[in-house]
C-alpha cells in the first residue's frame, strides 16, 4: 500500500512536472549557491511561471499561503549547468565537398529524440552548445539549445533572441583535424588552412559592402550567397565564431585572424592556452576549456594538463569548461569542474565556468547561469558538495519545469545506465505511455 | 590547495626538478624509509589511524602498525602523507605497449596481420619509458597488468610490471601473465575473412584449444611458439582474458571454459548483470569495465554499478583502465575506482578494485595489494581522500624507491 501511495505521488510528480508553475513553488532550507553572490545556508528558492521571482532565505523571502513548499533540507542547488561545447543530438554539419561551409546549419540534422540529450539532462545539464565537427576550417553554425522535456521538433529546443532569431554561433576548427594528406579542396598545411579562411572572409567583407552601398536599391544587390550572408553576420559581430584549436601556435594564429577581421570569438579546447594565457587575456578572448584524464591520443593534446583553467584565472581569462560529449560524457560535467580545482583553480571559480562564464560565452547571461530574480528557473538538486566524487544530481529543471528525477527508475536507468539504457529516448515515450 | 597553486607558479622548477630526479631513479637503491600517514588503508583488517609503514633496505615492508607501536630507527628517512595506501594496481590496461602520442609507430597492441597470435610477448614490445606510465605513476599506480590489447580473437600475451625501470626486464615481473581474447564485434573481421561471425569465433578457438589439447596428449617437446602458449593454457599454468561485453559473449566465454577445463578471467562484462548467476556459479574473476566507460554499441547498456552489483553477487572483481582508441589516451584506475565508490562500492571495497582484489586476480597477492610486513613496499600517498576529485596523489613509492613526487 505504501508502495502504492509512493507511485501515485511520483505520478503527481509528474504530471505537476509538466507544467511551468501557475502557483510559485519554494524549495527551501537548501544549500543554494546563487553563483552571483554568496552560498546562502538554509536557502529559499521561489519560481513562478519558469522564472525565479525570489532567491534568498528566511528573513529575506516572504513565502505566503498559495506558495507550494518542497523540503530540500540536506540538498545544495545551484543554476542548470551550460555546456559550451557538445555533440549530443547526433549532429552532423558540412559534408566532405568543401573545407569551409558556412551554409550548413545544424538545425537541419539534430535529433531531438536523441538518447545523449536525456543523458546531458541526468548530468545537470540544461543548456548547450550543439557543434558540428572540426573535421573542416568551418563544418557550419552551430545551436544553443535549452534541453527541454518532450521535444517533437528541434525547434521545440531552440532559444530565441530579442529580435525573434533562434540562436547559435558557427564552428571553425584549425590544427590536424581540417587538414587532408593528398590534396583536393582541403588544406595540406597549417597556412593555407590560414589562407583559405582569410579568403573567405576578405570576399564575406566584399559582398557585405556591395549590399551596404545597394542601400535601397534592390537591383544592385549581389545575388544572394548563402554562405557568404553568414560570414558576413560574423563580420557585423550577430554570430560568435567557436574555434577549435589545441596547440599554442594555432591559438595565436586565430588570434591573428580576429584582429584582421573583428569577429567575435571564443576559443576552445585550447589544450596549450596556459602556454600562452598572457596573449589570449591581453586579446580578451574568452577560452571554452576541456580537461582529460591523460595527455595525448592526438599529437596536439600531448601537453594538455589539469592546470590550464587555474593558469587562464590567473591571467585574467573568462572561460567555461565543455564536455564535448561525447569526447567526455555529459554525466560527468561536475567532475570536469572538479578536476580542474585539482589542478589549483579555487572552487567557487569552477563553478562559474560550469555556468556564469558559459552563460557569457553564449550571450545568455541576462537568462541563465546564476540564481538572481527574473533569470529563468533553470537549477538543479544536488545531493552534496558539486565538487565531490560522492555528490549526484538529483534533479534537473527547465524554466520551472522537472526535467530529470533520479528517484524516477526510468531517470535512474538513464544517469547510471544497465540493461535498456542503450535505447534512445527511453523516458519520453513511456512517459506518454504513462499518461 | 597550497600544494598545487605551488606546483602552478612554478611549473618550469618541478619540471627541471623531475628530470633531475628521473635521472636520479634510473640508478636509485631503495632507502630505509617510514611513511607516516594519518589515515593507513592497509587492505587488511581495519584502517590505521596516525600509523607507520617501515621500509626496508631490500624494498620490502618491514612492518606495519600505529605510530605509537613503532620505534621508528634513527637513520630512517620519514615521509609523511594525510593518507597513504598500498601502491595502486590497475588490473588490465594497454600502456607501454600502447603510446600517448597515439600514431602509428607508437601503438604496438595490435599486430591485424592474424586473428589468432597468441605467441606475441608483450615484454618485446613494451616501453617502460612510456609517458602513460610516468603519468599514471604519479596517481599512485605501482604495478599494471598490460599487454596486447582487445580487438582481435587472440591479440597476443600480457605481461605483469611495475610502473618503474630502466628497461623492460627490469620493470617486468611476470612476462606471461594471460593470453588476450575477444569475444563479440570488436573482434569481428569484414571482407570474407575469419573469423566473420560469433559462432566462428568460437570455432577458431576451439579448434586452438583442441590442438593445444592433442599435443599435451603427446608429451612431446613442441618446437611451435604459437602452440606452446596455447599449452600452457590448456595445463592451466596461465589463464585466458576474454573481454566480452554482451551478455551471450559471456556466456560463450564460460562454455569454452568449462569444455576444456581451462581458467578463464571475464573481462569488461558490460552486461555482467543479465548473466550474473552464471558467472558466480562459474567462480571464475571479473575485471570490470573501468566505470566511466563509454556506453555505446556493445556497451551501449553499462552501468556505472556493474562492479557494485558483481561485488554484492559475491563475484571476484577488479577494475580496470582498460583500451582507449582516441582521447583519453589511458584513463586512470584510481578516478574508475572513486566513481565506483560513489555508485554502490564502499569506499574500502572500491579501493580493494585496484588493490589487494586486483593483486589476487593477476595472481600476485602474495607480493602486492596491501602493506603487510614482507611485501613489496610499493606506496601510494595522498593529501586527503584518495577518491575525492580535488585530492592530490603527492608521492608514490615502488620497491621502497620514491619514484614520483609530483602533486598531481
Amino acid at each position: 500500500m505504501k508502495k502504492l501511495i509512493s507511485i501515485f505521488a511520483l505520478q503527481l510528480l509528474f504530471v505537476c512536472a509538466a507544467f511551468a508553475q501557475e502557483r510559485p513553488t519554494a524549495f527551501i532550507n537548501a544549500r543554494i549557491i546563487p553563483i552571483v553572490g554568496q552560498p546562502i545556508e538554509q536557502g529559499i528558492l521561489l519560481v513562478q511561471n519558469g522564472k525565479i521571482t525570489a532567491v534568498g532565505d528566511a528573513r529575506t523571502v516572504r513565502l505566503t499561503a498559495e506558495v507550494v513548499q518542497i523540503d530540500a533540507a540536506g540538498k545544495t542547488i545551484m543554476p542548470g549547468l551550460v555546456d559550451s561545447h557538445s555533440h549530443i543530438g547526433e549532429p552532423a554539419g558540412a559534408d566532405g565537398s568543401n573545407p569551409i561551409q558556412p551554409d550548413v546549419r545544424i538545425l537541419d540534422s539534430v535529433n531531438p529524440r536523441s538518447g545523449s540529450i536525456q543523458r546531458a539532462q541526468s548530468g545537470g545539464i540544461t543548456t548547450v552548445n550543439v557543434m558540428p565537427g572540426s573535421g573542416h576550417l568551418d563544418s557550419g553554425q552551430t545551436l544553443y539549445l535549452k534541453l527541454r522535456d518532450g521535444a517533437e521538433a528541434i525547434e521545440d529546443l531552440l532559444i530565441y533572441d530579442k529580435t525573434g532569431k533562434y540562436m547559435g554561433g558557427i564552428k571553425f576548427a584549425n590544427g590536424t583535424n581540417p587538414m587532408r594528406t593528398g590534396g583536393g579542396t582541403f588544406p595540406g598545411t597549417r597556412s593555407k588552412s590560414a589562407a583559405l579562411v582569410r579568403e573567405q572572409f576578405v570576399k564575406a567583407r566584399e559582398y557585405a559592402d556591395k549590399i551596404k552601398k545597394a542601400g535601397t536599391d534592390k537591383s544592385k544587390l549581389p545575388p544572394r550567397d548563402l554562405a557568404l550572408e553568414t560570414l558576413a553576420e560574423v563580420l557585423d559581430g550577430k554570430r560568435v565564431v567557436h574555434f577549435h584549436t589545441h596547440r599554442a601556435d594555432d591559438i595565436i594564429t586565430i588570434l591573428r585572424l580576429q584582429k584582421e577581421f573583428g569577429f567575435r570569438l571564443v576559443l576552445h579546447h585550447v589544450s596549450e592556452a596556459w602556454k600562452v594565457a598572457d596573449e589570449i587575456a591581453k586579446a580578451k578572448i574568452p577560452c571554452s576549456i576541456i580537461l582529460i584524464d591523460s595527455p595525448g591520443g592526438k599529437l596536439e593534446t600531448m601537453d594538455i594538463r589539469f592546470e590550464t583553467p587555474a593558469i587562464l584565472d590567473k591571467a585574467g581569462v573568462l572561460f567555461g569548461f565543455h564536455t564535448d560529449d561525447y569526447i567526455t560524457d555529459s554525466r560527468f560535467f561536475l567532475r570536469e569542474a572538479a578536476i580542474g580545482v585539482r589542478g589549483g583553480l579555487a572552487p567557487e571559480k569552477a563553478l562559474y565556468a560550469l555556468t556564469m562564464a558559459n552563460a557569457k560565452i553564449l550571450d545568455l547571461d541576462n537568462r541563465i547561469g546564476s540564481l538572481e530574480t527574473g533569470k529563468d528557473a533553470d537549477f538543479i538538486v544536488l545531493s552534496g558538495d558539486p565538487l565531490s566524487v560522492y555528490t549526484h544530481v538529483l534533479q534537473t529543471w527547465i524554466e520551472g519545469v522537472k526535467v530529470f528525477d533520479r528517484s524516477d527508475p526510468k531517470d535512474y536507468l538513464i544517469a547510471v545506465g544497465g540493461d535498456g539504457a542503450g535505447r534512445d529516448n527511453l523516458l519520453d515515450t513511456d512517459e506518454k505511455e504513462d499518461q | 590547495m597550497r600544494n598545487s597553486k605551488f606546483e602552478i607558479q612554478n611549473l618550469g622548477i618541478i619540471f627541471f626538478a623531475l628530470c633531475i630526479l628521473h635521472f636520479a631513479f634510473l640508478t636509485a637503491v631503495s632507502a630505509q624509509i617510514a611513511v607516516k600517514g594519518e589515515t593507513v588503508w592497509t587492505m587488511v583488517g581495519e584502517n590505521i589511524t596516525n600509523g607507520v609503514v617501515l621500509i626496508g633496505a631490500n624494498g620490502k615492508i618491514e612492518a606495519v602498525g600505529a605510530a605509537s607501536q613503532i620505534k621508528i630507527p634513527a637513520n630512517y628517512k620519514i615521509i609523511s602523507a594525510k593518507v597513504i595506501t598500498p601502491g595502486l594496481i590497475d588490473a588490465h590496461t594497454v600502456i607501454g605497449l600502447n603510446g600517448y602520442m597515439n600514431q602509428p609507430q607508437d601503438q604496438m597492441a595490435l599486430d591485424g596481420s592474424s586473428p589468432m597470435q597468441p605467441e606475441l610477448r608483450a615484454i618485446d614490445a613494451y616501453n617502460p619509458q612510456e609517458k602513460l606510465i610516468e603519468w599514471v605513476r604519479s596517481f599512485g599506480v605501482t604495478t599494471i597488468h598490460t599487454g596486447h590489447q582487445p580487438g582481435a580473437l587472440i591479440s597476443g600475451q600480457t605481461m605483469i610490471a611495475k610502473t618503474f625501470g630502466k628497461t623492460a626486464d627490469e620493470a617486468t615481473i611476470t612476462q606471461t601473465a594471460m593470453v588476450a581474447v575477444t569475444l563479440g564485434e570488436s573482434a569481428l573481421a569484414s571482407g570474407g575473412k575469419s573469423p566473420g561471425t560469433r559462432a566462428k569465433q568460437a570455432a577458431m578457438l576451439r579448434a586452438a584449444l583442441v590442438g593445444a589439447q592433442e599435443s599435451a596428449a603427446k608429451k612431446e617437446p613442441s618446437s611451435d611458439i604459437k602452440a606452446d602458449v596455447m599449452l600452457k593454457v590448456i595445463r592451466r599454468e596461465i589463464p585466458l582474458l576474454i573481454t566480452a561485453h554482451k551478455a551471450q559473449d559471456i556466456i560463450t566465454a564460460l562454455r569454452l571454459a568449462k569444455e576444456f577445463n581451462i581458467r578463464i578471467v571475464l573481462d569488461g562484462v558490460a552486461e555482467a548483470q543479465l548473466v550474473m548467476n552464471e558467472i558466480k556459479a562459474s567462480g571464475f574473476p571479473v575485471i570490470v569495465h573501468p566505470t566511466m566507460y563509454r556506453a555505446s554499441g556493445e556497451t551501449e547498456n553499462l552501468s556505472l554499478e556493474d562492479a557494485a552489483k558483481l561485488k554484492a553477487a559475491g563475484i571476484p572483481i577488479a577494475l580496470q583502465s582498460g583500451y582507449e582508441g582516441y582521447v583519453p589516451k589511458t584513463r586512470v584506475v584510481l578516478f574508475e575506482a572513486g566513481v565506483a565508490a560513489a555508485n554502490g562500492l564502499s569506499p574500502k571495497d572500491a579501493l580493494a578494485t585496484i588493490t589487494i582484489d586486483a593483486a589476487k586476480i593477476i595472481g600476485m597477492d602474495k607480493r602486492l595489494g596491501s602493506l603487510e610486513k614482507g611485501k613489496d613496499a610499493d606506496v601510494a600517498l595522498f593529501d586527503g581522500d584518495p577518491f575525492e576529485y580535488a585530492t592530490h596523489c603527492t608521492g608514490t613509492i615502488i620497491n621502497g624507491v620514491v619514484v614520483s613526487e609530483v602533486v598531481r
